[in-house]
């Protein structure tokens, strides 16, 4: 049976990693290929590698540190952070890229994930979707990093027409539980996966290997994405597969 | 030298910077000519199996002469299909080696996802290519279509849950090899079978 993945996510700004893990043995973790590869090492199953450089330099030398991981990295990847165009994912693609992220550009242009996908293939599409609960207990979407709000659309809706436009895999952050350390939104995911048929990534909010074990179990999610909780939680890929291993959630070994 | 089969299949990046990490030389090509002298081939395959089929087609003697090969062949993904009898995506002839038909994955229950994609373990594992992979090795995969069980199967994957969710996950015929896996994405094990292949 397919094993649930662990994807530790890598924040780059002009071709450094932002908040590395201090890999022991691993002389620069702020170099994003370097440390990817300690993951990858670690047994981490993907990885992404989110762009948050703001200049248009920054942004090239994101390109090249792609072609630099594709060398190296023995396991899938995905690159996000500042695709608007469908000529913005080729790049990536041709970098050596296995998958692209797009979030508020889908929002702003849902064209954009019908485009990708009919022409790189569903596999090769992941849409990050943040989101967070209002006053009436509904989820909606939000963009720019959950400042602003995407009108009136609302997750589910939105999860299904991306996965409608050929969305493979759909990534949801809560807003509400995004860098608190506190657990996942376990219920809200289980609606999610029951609501469409692609894969869903968790990301957001975990602060313990329990709470992964909760929204890969309870949650029905198919993967987990953290940064935070190797950063900060002293915990490894190792330490968390173990851990799932015990409850019998199937890891990769 | 590898060559690896250059039909305008896509990107062939990660399997060119996988056979880099392990120090393998190879070379892109169409050229039956280049290809007939080639110690290995290796025949990748992204998109779709029947426009990869008319593809390889296009290019004069290139089918032929892979029929011809008696030097280890590798057909990797879509390229593993290619070398079956015949695939349901496009409803095309296949290249004939493996004598499996190509299949479209239906979910067998309601947790089964399609396309199968992630890491999945494979069993049932025979003949040199997969020497010194243990049993229950997880890979990478990502597919919509699969071969489904059959003589040429050298290693399973356990598609669905579901009585019949076993699906072939490599098949082997004298010469030819093929994964539905990507080992060029599968970590160490990947790896290994990649090793495997050059030392055949």
């Amino acid at each position: 049976m397919l094993a649930k993945r662990i994807i530790p996510c890598l924040d780059v700004r002009d071709g450094r990693t932002v908040k590395g893990v201090n890999f022991r043995g691993l002389a620069d973790v702020g170099d994003p290929v370097e440390l990817g590869a300690a993951y990858a090492a670690a047994g981490a199953d993907e990885l992404v590698y989110l762009d948050i450089s703001a200049s248009i330099e920054g942004r090239g030398t994101f390109t090249a540190m792609v072609e630099r991981v594709a060398d190296r990295v023995n396991i899938p990847f995905t690159v996000g952070g500042g695709i608007r165009t469908a000529a913005d994912a080729a790049a990536l693609l041709d970098a050596g890229a296995d998958k692209v992220t797009v979030n508020s550009a889908a929002v702003a242009n849902p064209g954009l994930i019908t485009e990708i996908a009919s022409r790189y293939g569903s596999q090769f599409i992941v849409v990050a979707i943040d989101a967070r609960r209002d006053a009436g207990g509904r989820w909606m979407v939000t963009t720019h990093g959950g400042t602003r709000r995407a009108g009136d659309l609302e997750l589910f809706a939105w999860a299904r027409e991306a996965v409608d436009r050929g969305a493979g895999e759909i990534l949801f952050t809560s807003m509400d539980h995004d860098g608190t350390r506190s657990g996942y939104p376990c219920d809200v995911y289980r609606e999610l996966c029951g609501s469409i048929t692609v894969p869903v990534i968790a990301s957001g909010g975990a602060g313990s290997p329990a709470d992964i074990a909760a929204v890969l179990s309870e949650g029905g999610a198919d993967a987990a994405l953290a940064a935070g909780i190797f950063h900060y939680g002293n915990y490894t890929v190792g330490d968390i597969k173990r851990y799932l291993s015990k409850l019998d959630i199937p890891v990769r070994s | 030298m590898i060559a690896i089969v250059d039909y305008s299949a896509g990107n062939l990046r990660s399997v060119t910077n996988a056979l880099g990490r392990i120090g393998a030389e190879w070379t892109l090509t169409s050229s039956p000519g280049v290809i007939a002298r080639a110690d290995r081939v290796l025949l990748p395959g992204v998109g779709h199996c029947g426009e990869a089929l008319a593809r390889l087609r296009d290019c004069e003697g290139l089918e032929r002469c892979l029929l011809d090969l008696r030097v280890p062949v590798l057909g990797i993904c879509v390229g593993m299909q290619m070398m079956c009898r015949h695939t349901e995506e496009g409803d095309a002839p296949g290249l004939g080696i493996f004598d499996t038909c190509v299949r479209r994955l239906s979910p067998l229950e309601p947790a089964d996802k399609v396309p199968h994609m992630g890491w999945n373990s494979i069993s049932n594992l025979e003949g040199r290519l997969m020497k010194g992979i243990p049993r229950g090795a997880y890979m990478y995969f990502v597919h919509s279509y699969y071969a489904p069980l059959c003589p040429d199967t050298i290693a399973t994957t356990r598609y669905s849950s579901a009585r019949g969710g076993m699906i072939s996950a490599a098949l082997g015929y004298e010469n030819f090899f093929g994964t539905q896996f990507h080992p060029e994405k599968s970590g160490d094990a990947g790896e290994m079978i990649l090793k495997n292949f050059l030392l055949l």
